[in-house]
């Protein structure tokens, strides 16, 4: 039996950071919202015992629960792709402040290079540029310059620390607080990339270098540098998370009604718009539907896909013909060709740091460089990182060390405060056949199905983690180590080893309907009611974090829910 | 085992602990640094530690209640401790993971939901997967680690007509390296890869994890590896070009703040 609840202005899946920006901009602006969560309510107060690297990291504490729904993965489209089972490569969140609870801070905007891609790289290179299985490789549908206030907007909002890069679209306004502090190794880093003729930048982070009081009149403490980030919530709210930023504004407000433990199985619909949602209580089992003007999906990467396609809206996408476009443009982040480095006789503070505490180099990200000579477009950042080493996620040893027994046992203490990485973040860009549907066999606990992912590197992604891999030795080399271990090479993805969980695409935005799933405001072209919050809305990803653009996209989704209450229809002309 | 016997075993264990506190200098005006003391003192999150004298604090240490079996037999527990020692043996830098309560750690795991899987995917059929697509087998760890014990004495009397526990060190490797590599017979179509690669993780989890999950004992897990554990704040420590070295202190620190 489903209770059907009054109708509402506007109903949110999902509490994380997209959830919690449009329903802080909404009810500010005097409009009732339900916010539907799946997981618990959270405060700082949950983390009195974060620092547990078992419970947290380990036990996935803030994590979905995959016995209730996982992703189904396969490497090829004629393959079978099989449930993820347990955590390995990919951390989903749960819970109000969603992802947006245990990421770890690194707070970037994308290039102007991103937002037109396509129509750059053809001005440049030619469209023999673009091979063939990269067809869907397309400009956003509108630019950077377009893109900076919402950019400018979630900046303020969390407090993002940082310094203006050269290299970088422009600024209106530097960031509104200072970069983190510079480690040891940092230096090291920025000595031998400056020696190098690079231009090293501290990199942007929302683990706070100071006490911020934001726009909205939100106050938080600095960054301690206890190195509990990633899978971790921040006990003193220095790390920029919905839960302590856009949640309580919008609670403040009056007008959010927060539903925790409520799970959306599907939209209901009606011609081309929906209807509402059903939910779920997670506690008791209770089906309720929530009518609502406008419906914002707004979970993660893989819900929002799996949604959209158990609830019949939007056309689904075919890798064989690259028609329709819900699952289309999978893209994740290439992160090979790192060095690691180890030293003899020096020790650093490896058991401080902050999750977004590092310096990188801009000079082979996206454009930046020359393409003609090689076999790839787009690029990486270049970095060193300092999140703080955990002693049961960590145990760097040289290559060749077994990862058991004596040997490992006396490298991995010996080496355990004297290594760090020279490493990269790579673009990941859409491949035909690299998709989101919804498995054929495997069923959530409520009998729908599960998402189905269709995933493995691409040519692009091998030829530029090659390419990477000489300049990360190269400033290795320069910074100067008793061992250096250099990753040339690209291994196939491994839905249980790989280490990112960047994931983006689905549910993407364009200018044409005919190859985005959404308009610039996140608004469906098939269902002008719906707006699709996300990562899940980026064409391709780029060589950074997600949080920032994903940010920035959903204040200028909010801009266009306002807009559509008002006047209604699509916002954008295709 | 004699009332001798037991003592003699102490004895042999608080020498090592006492070899290895001595290599790594962790001492303060002359008293040693159990864990219990240590953490009660670095309670407040200084760095620096005052002590005032505590008498016979080392002729009796006091019994440990989360050191007893909730899951495994006595002899199961005794295969794992021997197990668990050779994937991070007792060396120079001080106890192995059989000193440091990783097979009371395993214990635990293993009876608690974690062991029983609960948060896994487990509908639907478990095919045979690709290398790439993750473990699909339907067992449950704490089954399997069962299921792998028995293994490793079936294994070890085959090749050494002894129990794995009975085996010279070099023995044990050579059998838990047959397993590693998945050589080894195990349950059904259960790879000896799949336990042992359970057994490494829940060994090091078991050295490492906060004390309080019954391993890690006295903090010296963290203390071979100069980790502090958990602390609230290190913006000093960070900017420093030295290293430098903080006591380890455990979640138990933060009880009452």
């Amino acid at each position: 039996m489903v209770t059907k609840l009054p109708k509402v202005p506007v109903v949110v899946v999902g509490m994380g950071w997209a959830g919690g920006i449009v329903s802080a901009e909404l009810t500010k602006a005097g409009i009732s919202v339900v916010g539907l969560e799946r997981g618990k309510d959270r405060t700082t107060a949950d983390y009195t015992m974060g620092h547990d690297e078992l419970r947290y990291q380990h036990r996935q504490e803030l994590m979905q629960d995959l016995s209730k729904e996982t992703i189904t993965y396969r490497n090829t489209v004629s393959g079978k792709a099989l449930p993820m089972r347990h955590y390995g490569t990919f951390i989903v969140g749960d819970g109000v402040g969603g992802a947006g609870s245990h990421w770890n801070g690194q707070t970037y905007r994308f290039l102007p290079y991103d937002f037109e891609i396509r129509t750059k790289t053809i001005e440049r290179y030619g469209i023999e540029k673009i091979p063939a299985w990269m067809e869907g490789l397309n400009d956003w549908g509108l630019t950077y310059d377009e893109m900076e206030p919402y950019y400018d907007t979630f900046e303020k909002m969390a407090g993002i620390s940082g310094e203006t890069v050269e290299l970088w679209g422009k600024r209106t306004n530097p960031y509104p607080t200072p970069p983190l502090l510079k480690t040891p190794l940092m230096k090291e880093f920025e000595k031998a990339a400056t020696s190098l003729g690079y231009k090293p930048f501290v990199i942007p982070a929302a683990n706070l270098s100071e006490a911020y009081t934001n726009p909205d009149g939100i106050s938080r403490a600095a960054c301690q540098y206890c190195a509990y980030c990633e899978n971790f919530g921040c006990e003193y709210g220095a790390k920029g998370d919905p839960a302590v930023t856009v949640i309580p504004v919008a609670k403040q407000t009056g007008k959010l009604e927060l539903r925790t433990h409520s799970n959306v199985l599907e939209l209901t619909k009606d011609g081309g718009k929906a209807n509402g949602v059903i939910y779920v209580d997670m506690l008791t089992g209770e089906k309720f539907e929530q009518p609502a003007d406008v419906v914002v999906v707004a979970s993660y990467v893989f819900n929002n896909a799996r949604l959209l396609l158990n609830s019949g809206i939007g056309t689904p996408y075919d890798p064989i013909t690259g028609k329709g476009t819900i699952g289309k443009n999978y893209c994740y982040q290439v992160t090979s060709g790192g060095s690691q480095l180890f030293f003899e006789d020096r020790e650093f503070n490896l058991y401080g740091g902050a999750g977004a505490l590092g310096i990188e180099i801009a000079e082979y990200m996206g454009d930046n460089f020359d393409h003609a000579e090689v076999d790839f477009i787009h690029g990486a950042g270049i970095r060193s990182t300092q999140y703080g080493d955990r002693p049961i996620a960590v145990n760097r040893v040289p290559a060749g060390t077994p990862n058991w027994g004596a040997e490992f046992k006396e490298k991995s203490i010996k080496y355990a405060n004297s290594n760090f990485p020279v490493k990269t973040q790579g673009a990941s860009l859409p491949h035909k056949e690299n998709y989101l549907d919804l498995d054929p066999e495997f069923k959530d606990e409520f009998g729908y199905p599960l998402l189905r992912m269709t995933y493995e590197y691409t040519d692009n992604d091998r030829a530029m983690g090659k390419y990477m891999s000489s300049i990360t030795r190269k400033i290795a080399e320069e910074i100067g180590a008793d061992i250096i271990d250099t990753n040339e090479e690209q291994a196939p993805f491994n839905v249980n080893k790989d280490s990112n969980t960047h994931n983006t695409g689905g549910v993407i935005m364009g200018a044409d309907p005919e190859t985005s799933a959404l308009n610039t405001y996140l608004q469906m072209w098939e269902a002008e009611n719906v707006f699709v919050l996300g990562a899940s809305a980026f064409p391709h990803n780029s060589c950074f974090n997600p949080t920032g653009t994903l940010g920035a996209l959903s204040y200028r989704a909010a801009e266009g829910i306002q807009k559509y209450l008002k006047e209604g229809g699509i916002l954008v002309k295709a | 085992m004699s009332e001798q016997e037991k003592k003699d075993s102490v004895l042999d264990k608080r020498s090592s602990r006492r070899t290895f506190i001595k290599n790594s200098g962790l001492t303060v005006g002359g008293v040693v640094l159990g864990g219990a003391l240590g953490s009660l003192l670095i309670k407040d999150d200084q760095s620096t530690i005052t002590t005032t004298e505590t008498p016979n604090h080392a002729a009796t240490p006091t019994a440990n209640p989360n050191v007893a079996l909730m899951f495994f037999t006595p002899n199961q527990y005794q295969v794992t401790q021997a197990a668990v020692e050779r994937i991070f043996p007792e060396d120079a830098n001080g106890p192995g993971a059989k000193e440091l309560n990783a097979a009371i750690y395993i214990d635990h795991q293993l009876a608690s939901p974690w062991g029983s899987n609960v948060k896994d995917y487990r509908l639907g059929a478990f095919y045979k997967a690709e290398e790439n697509q993750g473990a699909q087998t339907k067992i449950l760890r704490k089954d399997l680690f069962l299921a792998g014990l028995d293994s490793l004495n079936r294994y070890s009397n085959e090749q050494f007509e002894a129990d794995f526990k009975e085996l010279e060190a070099t023995q044990q490797d050579e059998v838990l390296l047959a397993f590693s590599e998945g050589k080894v017979e195990l349950y059904g179509k259960v790879s000896s890869s799949q336990f042992f690669s359970l057994l490494r993780t829940l060994t090091i989890e078991g050295v490492y994890a906060d004390p309080m999950y019954g391993g890690n004992n006295e903090m010296l897990g963290w203390s071979m590896r100069k980790y502090p554990g958990s602390r609230m704040q290190y913006v000093a420590e960070i900017q420093d070009e030295k290293f430098i070295e903080l006591k380890p202190q455990s979640l138990n620190s933060h009880m009452g703040h």
